[in-house]
């Protein structure tokens, strides 16, 4: 990696202060991106800014809502027994990111503001209509996702933590990337009184997105026949040495299927 | 000789693990030498390109730099290039093309990696920065990577002295034999297949610590190498111009080979020679990406095999013509594997009377290709074992009743193949049968019900194989083009006390010879196994060896300690016959005591050692004071291990996925020294077996990039991916070696990518399946079943 100053602030106010005033400083959360990205020399910041002094850790629950502090790792989530009990399927989904190592250290908040279109987070929260909260605004999960690696982040803007509605049922499944392991299709369904989110992952060359017509097919009828005749396009899905666009397609509607049997 | 082998076969615990899984094991990076360098490497991030200038005047000039050198430094001293260590002739007798191979690259760049320019500097982050800094002008050139491309009329040449990209158009078998058996030919079955290509992925990526003290004239090299003095041989008498003697090779512990670590690499040479130009130890470490695009590349054969069949199933000829990727340079024995390690396995388990086999290699815009664990045996099972369940799926004759009826039965042996070689001993009915019965064979329709009931696909495969390693007898291998011997040494230094230290001119990385060979010695001297101490790796202390591969430690390596050990033994009897005041011919030797035969009268095998050193009561005038004896053994052929491996999978017919459910292999290595440690053997080789079979592809683009350039796209097995595996033995001895041994290195990678392919096309039967090509990829599986048009019953 390139030589750069490293900061570990114990203020929020500190920490976006150096990332509004520096173009080119940038936030560290568990890092599990961001670290092989700076060994590979692929990024040359100024500042980094560590974010685990910041009190940012923590997971609340609501009867109607989970909160997790941005700074919470994958492991945390995946072994909170709160979590488990109130929505199953983030515990779930938190245990299959990554490996051991991996979940151990990367967080929430990181995944969030990096928005890897094959990351399985994006994917709960778009689903659940969770609300991510910042240093200095709140932002609707509709909002967010802005295509691959693009949120509605300003510059310096820190997530502070993330607050998911309880579902009536939810589940996510996964297919894995053989090689790399993160999602080559993954799908959150969650089922509200309201109707039904189905949220697709690693599947399209703009990151998530939200399956309208499993959707509307589900919110009348929560079964896997619901949508056993509905076809993805594949018109906008990746492909790669991995699964072509129709593969992933496919993919999209067994993993959705099982999702709504799994929930 | 059964109280010679007396506690041989004994499960003990790898004294050498201690050290590696706590983290103190010493590796080459482990080290920094006082005033060490940091070497980084530019390489061609270009698959094909003139080199139209380069600037490193700005990398000289960046801090920390010490030297920036290019091909013109190590040409004005006069630096050769990287040799090949295999010569093979093609049918016309004419030698394979042998383009140069400098040890940085000069005029072109031929693959992804091709190193340019070595940036020294005193860290190694300012060597990288520094790299950053060079200029370098190229001139784009079409490339090729694929098989297909490289071989096609008016293909872009890789080396102009190389026309159609070929290197040789070799053969081997009677033309005219196989001809005339095809013409009377039953059954003719036709199959076109690949070896896909793999990338080897040892744990610990390749290091090199080059260092020379001015006042001696002394080199020393510290390498991740699998055969050090290979490494002193090919460097300092073809590139570095150094003598033997001024030029120490050290190979430390070393984390996994596979084949990968045999050759002598252009970054050896630069550091050395950098270190002799700036008095001063230069390190290089490859990191993972550069691992991927420098460490030769396994596999990458495309082929296309023919069987001519009786009418009663019995094989009456195999032809077999070949196209191997040789990558863009030739590795150090690159040009064996297609040819004298693989076309010369094609009788396989099986009295196929005529033979005859065509290897064309190529080069191609890729990184060069050599031996990786099987190393050619591996393309010729897989080609041969898939070739077998498709004449059973074409003629209808049992798949298994088809392998016995062919078999070389076990009375035949010694069986002369007509493909050159001779196995000395084997019974394939016998290990089929175990495995058969092991992986309950019979009750594979019951639980496809079951898993067909679960809507779940399910296949069973096998595959029976044999295979030549214990490499080789150095006169044989001379005569097929080799450029070195390949026998192996032992020196057995008795110590007063008579504990003993054994130089071994084979090496250790991750194969537990520390244990295995201490197990032998002390089992053969009679002497606790805690006294036995196992050194390799320096050529400063060891005798010259030919270092580990090709499965050959034991049975070369192992046979030389013995031949060394009936020198202690013969030499130990007469110090003793004198002790005793007996004849030497009365005096025997066993667990330990030198005893005249019939008697109680007996000296201890330290007494004898004590004496040795201490000779006060001696025949001073008759024998040499002193107990350490060198022995080099050079194998009167190869050793044939074999087996049959069964494999059962699951394919879920939704998404295509594959799992492997059940594998179970038998293999008859000859005797076992250590079963714990062939079973480990066994199966780390099946996990690559497997691994190739589904999952790991090095995968080209069009253009020459090499797109699986990291486990972010090559896909290496984990824990997961793989079942339980069941391993078993049925052992004959090799009739050849004083050990009865064979070596068990590679059985599994060989034996195993086969029987999981025919496990895939046999639950893939419903849908019309006849061929599949290696990894079975769920994506690939899936678009078959898409495309079928059909659908699971259940749905």
């Amino acid at each position: 990696m390139y030589d750069f100053t490293y900061e570990k602030p114990t203020a929020i106010a500190a920490a976006t202060a150096t990332l509004a005033a520096d173009m080119e400083a940038k936030a560290l959360a568990g890092g599990q991106t961001f670290i092989p990205v700076l060994k590979q020399r692929l990024n040359k910041p100024t500042v980094v800014v560590d974010l685990s002094k910041l009190g940012l850790t923590g997971i609340t629950v609501t009867p109607s809502t989970v909160t997790i502090g941005a700074m919470t790792t994958h492991a945390t989530v995946a072994n909170s027994a709160e979590v488990q009990k109130a929505i199953p399927a983030l515990a779930h989904l938190a245990s299959m990111i990554g490996d051991r190592q991996v979940r151990a250290r990367g967080t929430i908040g990181g995944s969030l503001a990096n928005n890897d279109p094959s990351a399985c987070y994006p994917s709960a929260v778009l689903a659940l209509g969770a609300t991510i909260t910042t240093d200095r605004r709140t932002i609707a999960a509709d909002d967010y996702f802005q295509g691959m690696f693009t949120t509605a982040l300003e510059q310096g803007e820190i997530i502070t933590s993330v607050t998911f509605p309880v579902p009536e049922k939810a589940a996510y499944q996964k297919f894995r990337n053989p090689a790399s392991r993160y999602a080559m299709v993954g799908v959150f369904v969650a089922k509200f009184a309201a109707g039904v989110r189905v949220a697709i992952t690693g599947a399209a060359q703009g990151g998530v997105f939200r399956h309208a017509a499993f959707e509307a097919a589900l919110s009348a009828n929560f079964s896997p026949d619901a949508i056993a005749g509905i076809a993805t396009p594949a018109d906008d899905l990746n492909s790669d040495i991995h699964a072509s666009a129709e593969y992933r397609a496919h993919l999209i509607g067994v993993m959705s299927k099982r999702a709504v049997a799994a929930a | 000789m059964n109280a010679i082998f007396e506690g041989i076969g004994a499960s003990v615990r790898r004294k050498e693990d201690l050290r590696f899984i706590s983290g103190r094991g010493h590796y080459t990076d482990d080290m920094n030498r006082t005033g060490q360098l940091h070497c980084i490497l530019k390489r061609s991030d270009r698959p094909h390109a003139i080199i139209r200038s380069i600037d490193t005047s700005a990398a000289k000039a960046a801090p920390g730099v010490v030297a920036v050198f290019t091909h013109a430094d190590l040409d004005a001293d006069g630096v050769g290039g990287v040799p090949c260590g295999w010569q093979i002739h093609s049918k016309d007798g004419s030698p394979m093309v042998e383009p140069a191979h400098p040890v940085l690259a000069t005029g072109r760049v031929r693959h992804v990696g091709d190193p340019i320019v070595a940036v020294i500097a005193e860290t190694r982050q300012q060597a990288k920065d520094a790299a950053e800094l060079l200029v370098i002008d190229f001139e784009d050139l079409p490339a090729v990577a694929h098989i297909a491309d490289a071989i096609a009329p008016g293909a872009p040449l890789v080396h102009d002295a190389a026309p159609g990209n070929t290197c040789f158009d070799w053969h081997i078998g009677d033309k005219a034999m196989v001809d005339a058996a095809f013409e009377r030919a039953a059954h003719r079955v036709k199959l076109d297949l690949t070896n896909n290509r793999l990338v080897p992925n040892a744990m610990e990526p390749r290091c090199a610590i080059g260092d020379y003290d001015p006042m001696s004239g002394d080199f020393t090299l510290i390498t991740t190498s699998q055969n050090p003095h290979v490494i002193r041989l090919l460097m300092g008498a073809f590139v570095l111009h150094i003598p033997e003697h001024r030029l120490r090779v050290v190979a430390p512990d070393v984390g996994g080979g596979f084949g990968s670590k045999i050759y002598h690499y252009a970054e050896e040479a630069i550091v050395t020679w950098a270190a002799g130009k700036l008095h001063r130890p230069v390190k290089w470490t490859s990191d993972r990406t550069e691992a991927f695009m420098s460490d030769a590349h396994g596999r990458d054969h495309a082929s296309t095999a023919e069987m001519a069949l009786d009418a009663e199933g019995n094989f009456l000829a195999l032809r077999v013509s070949t196209v191997a990727n040789l990558g863009a340079y030739l590795s150090t024995f690159a040009p064996a594997v297609p040819t004298y390690l693989s076309a010369t396995l094609l009788a396989g388990v099986y009295r196929t009377p005529a033979i005859y086999a065509e290897v064309r290699a190529i080069f191609t815009n890729t990184v060069p290709i050599d031996a990786y664990r099987g190393a050619g045996r591996p393309e010729s099972t897989f080609l041969l074992e898939r070739l077998l369940d498709t004449i059973a799926h074409d003629t209808g004759i049992d798949r298994i009743e088809l392998r016995r009826r062919n078999f070389i039965p076990a009375d035949a042996f010694p069986y002369q193949t007509p493909v050159a070689l001779q196995y000395d001993s084997g019974d394939y009915q016998s290990t089929l049968n175990a495995a058969l019965k092991a992986a309950d064979w019979d009750g594979f329709p019951a639980r496809k019900a079951e898993a067909n009931s679960r809507g779940k696909l399910r296949g069973i495969g096998v595959s029976t194989y044999v295979e030549a390693c214990g490499i080789a007898p150095s006169k044989l291998v001379g005569a097929l083009g080799a450029r070195a011997a390949l026998y192996e040494v032992a020196q057995i230094r008795v110590h007063p006390t008579g504990s003993v230290s054994v130089f071994t001119g084979t090496h250790s990385h991750g194969q537990g010879h520390e244990t295995t060979f201490a197990q032998l010695v002390a089992s053969q001297l009679g002497i606790p196994y805690e006294n036995v101490d196992i050194v390799h790796g320096d050529t400063n202390k060891i005798p010259f060896g030919m270092g580990t591969y090709g499965s050959r430690s034991l049975a070369v390596g192992g046979s030389a300690m013995v031949k060394a050990m009936d020198k202690i033994i013969l030499k130990g009897r007469k110090i003793a016959a004198h002790l005793l005041e007996a004849a030497v011919e009365d005096v025997v030797f066993e667990n330990g005591q030198f005893t005249v035969a019939g008697t109680d009268r007996s000296k201890s095998f330290g007494e004898i050692a004590l004496t040795a050193y201490v000779p006060h009561n001696y025949p001073i005038e008759e024998l040499e004071p002193g107990l350490e004896e060198t022995a080099f053994y050079d194998p009167a052929n190869f050793t044939f291990p074999g087996g049959c491996h069964i494999c059962e999978v699951e394919i879920d017919p939704e998404t295509g996925v594959t799992t492997v459910v059940n594998f179970t292999a038998v293999d008859d290595v000859g005797r076992v020294i250590n079963p714990m440690i062939v079973e480990g053997q066994i199966q780390g080789g099946v996990a690559q077996g497997i691994g190739q079979a589904l999952l790991e592809n090095a995968v080209y683009d069009q253009q020459g990039q090499l797109v699986s350039a990291s486990f972010m796209d090559y896909t290496m097995p984990r824990a997961d991916d793989l079942p339980n595996i069941s391993v078993g033995t049925e052992t004959t001895l090799c009739t050849h070696n004083p050990l009865g041994v064979k070596g068990c290195g590679e059985v599994g990678a060989i034996g195993s990518p086969p029987s999981v392919i025919n496990a895939v096309v046999d639950a893939l039967s419903d849908y019309g399946v006849r061929h599949l090509d290696m990894p079975a990829t769920a994506h690939k599986i899936w678009s078959i079943i898409n495309a079928s048009g059909m659908k699971m019953a259940a749905e």
